[in-house]
């Protein structure tokens, strides 16, 4: 149905902030291929018409009292940080 | 102590025939010496163990107690307990020490129940052997050379080797029902929305439910009644009450309608099929009645699945950045650097796998092609189980193709390892509850019998699968010692 390369695979690793090497993209080409090749039944089945489903429930969304009913808990939370102080989350420079 | 049933176990404990911190100490022994062969376990948590024990025990003395007071219990490690490690079987979270409980773990709590320790798990709950754990390959205890199943392969198994009388799993597309079918256990994935998943580490969010895996469908009622209910801290979570589960064990099955869907048979081993049909039997002598359905769009399931189960993984696994918890890489060179390396770093093969194809289904160009195809085949398979439902009552199918293959079998083709779940993924899209219960093999290895209800018609599910497994004995069929072997 569409061609699968290894640019589709490194585009797709760059949307989904993977890093992928070089050596890898040929696996990963196969396995798409592979992959796509297996749900080609539904890919090409007549499906026109037939409403979405995205959901297994009817569900209304429930709506709460807009009323803070979670505590703060940052003192709990920052220290699972790789990288934290003064209750900042520290990453790299993001400005040069 | 080890080999009673929950029911047994509640007796003994009230009538003081063996104290909790006894019943703790001999799980737990039996878990450290089965660890070297099975590897069913991440994390114990013993000390703290023993402490609830104790304090059970005066519970019980004072007659404070709840249904599950004094009970040991592990679940599965995608579940988050406060103060003890979750790992979901991955590096990403291999340090991970979440600040709160699940709803369903604490709820079990609440009951009476002890945490004796964490289950191994393929990473992310991505797979259906549990080999695919950063802690390890999960072996099974009626063959070592053969995988437990998964992706609760660590619950399925320890239950198996009488580690533990209950565990907690979750099921995505079969990761309850398969490896208790592999492992000669009970397990029940229950309707979407019974159980919260508050909690529960996300994989496919309109797909994950929890459940209980048990060595009858007896223990199953007692956790699932434990862990059910409606939580607001779940949108998705169903307000409707739970059933007393344990007390409607005895409903009345005779006259049951029962449905054989004939989609569910193509490519079943013989023995898995026979001893399906001899599962059958045995419930018309109960006074079932049988005939064939059909669930014409069921060939669609496992596409199906396999597309929209990697686009809400690709999209739940997107948190993992390496900057609040969880895995980051060394010396990042700039912010795009730290989280595409902190997520190739943290996430095994497997997981990536998902998540690209998943990237690649929701992405711009191929969206409708993909998983906009897939919610609509969704739509269908849904619609098959509304149809099937109007006639019978119950549909009952094999739970997986095959008996427990072997390890590293499947290992470098994840299209034959997702085929396999052909049975059980339709389940999940639809989102009714479906049962596992051992049949009577032929090979000596356990063969899994699936029950499949109506939306919240697990009490029924529960007493159909205990008078089936009142009337025969295949559930009490064991593998051979290894906890005892390993303790020599």
């Amino acid at each position: 149905m569409s061609n699968i390369d290894p640019q589709t695979v490194a585009h797709t690793a760059r949307l989904a902030r993977l890093a992928v090497g070089e050596d890898e993209l040929d696996a990963y080409v196969s396995h798409f291929r592979a992959l796509l090749d297996f749900v080609a039944d539904l890919t090409e089945a007549p499906l026109e018409g037939v409403e979405p489903m995205a959901h297994p429930l009817d569900l209304q969304q429930p709506l709460r009292a807009d009323e803070v009913s979670e505590p703060d808990a940052r003192d709990a939370f920052q220290p699972l940080a790789p990288e934290a102080a003064d209750g900042y989350y520290l990453v790299p420079k993001v400005i040069e | 102590m080890w080999d009673k049933s929950i029911a047994e176990l509640r007796t003994g404990l009230r009538a003081g025939e063996f104290s909790a911190a006894e019943l703790c100490a001999e799980c737990l022994d039996r878990i450290g010496a089965a660890q070297p062969r099975l590897n069913a376990f991440v994390t114990l948590d013993a000390e703290r163990a023993l402490a609830a024990a104790r304090a059970a025990d005066e519970a019980l003395e004072h007659g404070e107690d709840s249904d599950l007071t004094g009970l040991p219990v592990v679940h599965k490690d995608n579940f988050c307990t406060a103060g003890l490690k979750t790992t979901c079987g991955s590096r990403m979270l291999a340090d991970f020490v979440p600040p709160y409980d699940s709803t369903a773990t604490a709820n079990i709590a609440a009951a009476g129940a002890i945490t004796l320790g964490k289950t191994n798990m393929d990473e992310f709950a991505m797979g259906s052997s549990t080999e695919h754990s950063h802690f390890g390959t999960v072996r099974n205890p009626w063959d070592l050379d053969r995988v437990p199943g998964g992706s609760s392969g660590g619950s399925a198994a320890a239950v198996a080797a009488g580690l533990i009388p209950f565990a907690t799993g979750s099921d995505t597309g079969g990761s309850i029902r398969q490896p208790a079918a592999f492992c000669g256990v009970t397990g029940i994935k229950p309707s979407y929305g019974r159980v919260s998943r508050y909690g529960l580490v996300a994989f496919a969010s309109s797909l994950d439910q929890a459940g209980a895996i048990g060595r009858s469908a007896e223990d199953c009622a007692w956790l699932l009644k434990a862990m059910s209910g409606h939580d607001p801290r779940d949108s998705t979570s169903v307000e409707r009450e739970v059933e007393d589960y344990p007390a409607l064990l005895d409903l009345d099955v005779g006259g049951l309608k029962i449905g054989l869907p004939r989609e569910y048979w193509h490519g079943i081993d013989e023995d898995v099929a026979a001893a399906t049909m001899r599962a059958v039997d045995e419930l018309i002598r109960l006074g079932a009645q049988v005939s064939e359905v059909s669930m014409p769009n069921a060939p669609l399931a496992v596409s199906t699945y396999y597309l929209i189960a990697p686009a809400e993984c690709s999209s739940n696994l997107s948190r993992f950045d390496g900057v609040r918890y969880g895995h980051r890489c060394e010396a990042p060179r700039n912010l795009a650097d730290l989280y595409s390396r902190s997520r190739a770093e943290g996430f095994g093969a497997e997981v990536k796998r998902r998540i690209l194809v998943g990237t690649y289904a929701l992405s711009a160009g191929y969206y409708e092609a993909y998983y906009g195809k897939a919610m609509r085949a969704r739509h269908l398979i849904a619609d098959d189980f509304r149809r099937a439902f109007e006639s019978v009552d119950v549909l009952i199918s094999p739970t997986a193709p095959t008996v427990a293959f072997g390890v590293g079998e499947k290992e470098g083709d994840p299209i034959a390892m997702y085929s396999a779940d052909v049975n059980t993924v339709a389940v999940n899209l639809a989102g009714v509850p479906a049962i596992s219960v051992p049949g009577e093999s032929a090979s000596g290895l356990p063969v899994g019998v699936q029950m499949i209800g109506r939306y919240f018609d697990e009490a029924r599910l529960l007493a159909l699968a205990h008078q089936l497994q009142r009337a025969t004995d295949w559930h009490t069929r064991r593998p051979e010692e290894i906890a005892g072997e390993a303790g020599r």
